[in-house]
C-alpha cells in the first residue's frame, strides 16, 4: 500500500473535477490511500511554455512546499508531468537558488503520470474495470515524447472489460492544441485538428480517450461543435469505472 | 525600425497558407511520403542512437572549439592550393563573391547547393553588378525560372506539383510540346542546363561540410548538377557558414551515415563531391572558401540556444513537423522554415522585429522534430527558451502597447493567483460568475477578443459548478 498525494493540476481541478474523482476511485479501490494537498495551484506548465519563465518560479517553489514529503505525487496529466521533470530543473537554474535546485532534483522521480504509475511503478495491467463501448485512444504529445509512456495507456485498455479498442490513424500526430499555440495560432492549431477530428471519426468510436484533459478539451471542442456524437474521456475515468 | 521593414507575423501568413488547397496538398502529400522513407531508411540501421550521440558529440566540439577549428581549417586550404576570405556578414561576404567575380569579367555564373547564398541574398548583388546567378539543382531552377522563393530547405519547390512545372517550363524555357512526366521535365532542365555548364567560367557553390584537418569541402547532392557546377568552371567560389566545420575527414564517417537517410531517406546521396585546394590540370584552377559569421557567433555565445548551429540542414524536422506541414515554408517569412528555421532565424536576425519574434511560437511544442534530428537539437527546448527571451525582451524594452498587452496582463495576474491558494480559489469562483455571459445551453461558443480564436471552431466547456477541490473537502467532512 503506497501513500499516494494527488497533483491534481489547477486545470484539471477547475475544468474537468470528474477526472480527479475519478482517480480517487481507482486509486482507492486498488488499495491505496491519495491525499490531496489543498495548497496546490499550478505548475507553471502555461507561463514557461509562453515565455513567462521569471512567473514559473514562485509557481515551482510552491509546487515543491506542497510536495516536497510526498512518497509519491501522481497526476492524471501527461502535460504537467513533463513539465516537471523536463523544465522545473531550467528554472530552478534560472532561479539561481541553489537549494531550490536540490529540491527539485528530489521531487522530480516521485512525480508520476497516472497510466506510467500504475503500469511502471505498480505492475499493473489489469485494473478491473468495466467500460463496454467503442473506444479510440489518443496518445498526446507530451505522454508520446516527453514522458515516454510506452504503451503503458493501451496495456491498461487492453484489460478493460467490454472495451471495443479502436486504431486511430496517424495517432502520434499532434491535435493542435500546444496550450497558448491554439489561441496564438488558432487558424494553423484548427487545420492540425481538423485532420485529427477526421481521423477520429472514421474510427467509429464513441469515445475519444487520452491522458491529457487538454489536449482532449481542444478535441472534444471540435467533436462538439460538429455535433458527431463522440464523446472525448480522460483514461482515468475509463480506468475508474466498474461494473457496478 | 519602420513598419515596412518589418516582417509579417507568422500568424498572419499562415493565414493566407492554410487556405490554398492546392499547396496543402502538394505539401502534405510530399512529407509524408519522404516522412515514411525515411523511417524505413533509419530502422535499417542498428546503432541509430549511436550514430546520433556520435553527430552530436561531434558538433557540440566543434561549437567548443569554433575559433581553432577554423583557424585550421584556414591553413588547411591554403595549403592546398585555396583561398580563405571571412565575412562578417552577408554585406561582406556579397562584396568579397562579387569582386572576384567580376575579376573573371563573366556575365554568368553557375550555383549549386545554395541556402547560404539565399541566406544573404547573392543573387541581388550579384545582378546588380550586371551579373546573372543560374541555379542549377533543378528544384532551386524551377523557383528561380517561377521568381518564388523556396519554401523548403531541401526540396525547395516542395510546393509545386509538376503540372505547375510544366506550365513554367512550356512557359520559360520555350518548350511548348512538353508532358507532365517527371522525366521529361528533368530531361528538357537538362537540356537547358547542360549548355549553361559547359560555358561557365565560375562557379559558385555552398558546402555541407568543411575539414579542418585536410580543408575539404564537401557537397552532398542527387542530381550531379552541382558537381558539374563545381567541376567544369575555371573558378569556384564557396559560400560556408562557419558551423558547418567537422574537425577531422575521419567525421565524415558519422555524417555520411545520418544526412543521406535523415534528408532523402536514400542510405547515401548519389554525388558525394569532396574537394580540397586544387589540383593542376583537373578541376577548377581557382578556389575560394568565404567563411560566413552572418549572426552565428552571437548564437554561439547561447549556452541554450548554441546547439542550433549543430543543424546538418537535412530538413528531418521540416518533414515531420504538423505546422510546416499545413502552412508550408513561405509562412516563416524566411530562408530557413519549420522548426529549425524557427529557432534558426530569430538568433541570426535578433527578436526585435515582431514578425521574426513571432516565429519561436510557430510550433505546438509536440516534440515530433527533436526525435527525428540526426544531431538531437532539442528544438522543443530552444524554442521554449527564445519564447523567454522574447517576453523578457518585451518586460524591459517594450513599447506601452506591448505591454498593455492582454496576454501580458492575464499572464501576470494569474501568476499572481497561482501564487496563493486563496487567490486561485477566489479565481475559480469569478470564473465561473465570469463565465455566466458567454454560456448558452451548457456550452461556451463565442469568447471576446484574443479568446475568439478558441471558439471560432470549437466549443467551449463551461467551468463545472463544483471544483475538485470542493468536492474533496465536502467528503472529508
Amino acid at each position: 500500500m503506497i501513500q499516494i498525494s494527488l497533483f491534481i493540476t489547477c486545470f484539471n481541478d477547475t475544468l474537468f473535477p470528474e477526472t480527479g474523482k475519478a482517480m480517487v476511485q481507482l486509486l482507492e479501490r486498488l488499495g491505496h490511500t491519495v491525499d490531496f494537498p489543498l495548497e496546490q495551484t499550478c505548475c507553471g506548465q502555461m507561463h514557461y511554455n509562453t515565455g513567462y519563465q521569471e512567473e514559473a518560479i514562485p509557481l515551482v517553489r510552491k509546487f515543491i512546499n506542497v510536495f516536497e514529503d510526498a512518497e509519491a505525487i501522481v497526476a492524471p496529466s501527461a502535460s504537467c508531468v513533463g513539465m516537471v521533470h523536463e523544465f522545473y530543473g531550467k528554472v530552478a537554474k534560472r532561479s539561481g537558488d541553489d537549494k531550490l535546485k536540490k529540491q527539485v532534483d528530489k521531487i522530480v522521480p516521485k512525480v508520476f503520470e497516472l497510466t506510467q504509475f500504475l503500469v511502471d511503478e505498480l505492475s499493473l495491467e489489469d485494473v478491473g474495470a468495466y467500460y463496454p463501448h467503442r473506444v479510440t485512444y489518443h496518445p498526446t504529445c507530451h505522454s508520446l515524447r516527453v514522458l515516454k509512456v510506452g504503451d503503458a495507456p493501451l496495456k491498461l485498455l487492453r484489460n478493460v472489460k467490454g472495451i471495443d479498442l479502436v486504431e486511430l490513424p496517424m495517432a502520434e500526430e499532434c491535435c493542435g492544441f500546444g496550450g497558448t499555440f491554439a489561441i496564438k495560432n488558432a487558424d494553423t492549431s484548427m487545420a492540425m485538428l481538423g485532420d485529427k477530428i477526421r481521423h477520429i471519426k472514421g474510427t467509429g468510436a464513441e469515445v475519444c480517450s487520452a491522458a491529457d484533459n487538454s489536449c482532449l478539451m481542444h478535441i472534444g471542442g471540435a467533436l462538439s461543435r460538429q455535433r458527431s456524437g463522440v464523446k472525448p474521456v480522460h483514461i482515468a475515468e475509463i480506468l475508474a469505472s466498474t461494473e457496478e | 525600425m519602420r513598419k515596412s521593414e518589418q516582417t509579417p507575423t507568422f500568424e498572419d501568413s499562415a493565414k493566407a497558407y492554410l487556405s490554398n488547397t492546392q499547396l496543402r496538398k502538394n505539401i502534405g502529400h510530399a512529407t509524408h511520403t519522404i516522412r515514411e522513407k525515411r523511417k524505413g531508411a533509419v530502422d535499417e540501421m542498428p546503432d541509430w542512437e549511436k550514430l546520433r550521440e556520435a553527430g552530436s558529440q561531434i558538433k557540440t566540439r566543434v561549437m567548443r572549439h569554433l575559433d581553432k577549428y577554423l583557424l585550421q581549417l584556414e591553413e588547411s586550404v591554403q595549403k592546398a592550393g585555396g583561398h580563405v576570405h571571412w565575412a562578417r556578414d552577408g554585406k561582406e561576404a556579397n562584396r568579397i563573391i562579387v569582386d572576384l567575380v567580376k575579376q573573371k569579367k563573366v556575365e554568368d555564373v553557375v550555383k549549386v547547393k545554395s541556402i547560404t547564398t539565399d541566406e544573404i541574398k547573392l543573387n541581388k548583388a550579384l545582378a546588380k553588378e550586371g551579373i546573372q546567378a543560374l541555379e542549377t539543382d533543378l528544384a532551386e531552377l524551377i523557383v528561380q525560372l517561377a521568381e518564388d522563393e523556396p519554401s523548403h530547405i531541401l526540396v525547395p519547390a516542395i510546393h509545386k506539383n509538376r503540372a505547375e512545372i510544366r506550365e513554367l517550363f512550356r512557359e520559360k524555357l520555350n518548350q511548348k510540346e512538353l508532358s507532365d512526366r517527371p522525366e521529361d521535365l528533368a530531361e528538357a532542365a537538362r537540356l537547358y542546363l547542360r549548355k549553361k555548364f559547359l560555358n561557365a567560367k565560375v562557379g559558385i557553390s555552398g558546402a555541407n561540410f568543411g575539414v579542418a584537418e585536410t580543408g575539404t569541402v564537401a557537397v552532398v547532392e542527387s542530381e550531379g548538377n552541382g558537381r558539374m557546377c563545381t567541376t567544369l568552371p575555371d573558378t569556384l567560389i564557396t559560400l560556408m557558414g562557419i558551423e558547418k566545420i567537422i574537425p577531422t575527414w575521419q567525421d565524415f564517417e558519422v555524417f555520411m551515415q545520418l544526412l543521406p537517410r535523415s534528408s532523402t531517406a536514400e542510405r547515401m546521396n548519389p554525388y558525394n563531391s569532396f574537394w580540397t585546394g586544387v589540383t593542376e590540370g583537373d578541376g577548377p584552377q581557382e578556389f575560394h572558401l568565404v567563411l560566413l559569421d552572418n549572426g552565428r557567433t552571437n548564437v554561439l555565445k547561447d549556452e541554450v540556444g548554441r546547439q542550433t548551429l549543430h543543424c546538418i540542414r537535412c530538413s528531418a524536422c521540416l518533414n515531420v513537423c504538423p505546422v510546416y506541414e499545413r502552412t508550408g515554408g513561405h509562412a516563416y517569412n524566411s530562408v530557413y522554415p519549420g522548426p529549425i528555421g524557427a529557432i534558426l532565424t530569430p538568433q541570426l536576425k535578433g527578436i526585435e522585429d515582431d514578425g521574426v519574434a513571432s516565429l519561436p511560437y510557430a510550433s505546438s511544442l509536440c516534440g515530433a522534430c527533436y526525435e527525428v534530428c540526426p544531431v538531437k537539437i532539442n528544438i522543443p527546448e530552444v524554442l521554449v527558451h527564445l519564447r523567454g527571451k522574447i517576453v523578457d525582451e518585451k518586460k524591459r524594452n517594450g513599447t506601452i502597447k506591448q505591454k498593455a498587452d492582454p496576454e501580458h496582463i492575464g499572464m501576470k495576474i494569474m501568476a499572481r493567483a497561482f501564487q496563493s491558494r486563496s487567490r486561485y480559489e477566489r479565481g475559480q469562483k469569478m470564473a465561473k460568475i465570469g463565465q455566466k455571459l458567454f454560456t448558452k445551453d451548457g456550452t461556451i461558443s463565442k469568447l471576446p477578443g484574443q479568446l475568439s480564436g478558441w471558439t471560432a471552431m470549437r466549443d467551449l466547456k463551461p467551468i463545472p459548478d463544483q471544483t475538485f477541490r470542493e468536492w474533496w473537502r465536502n467528503r472529508d467532512e
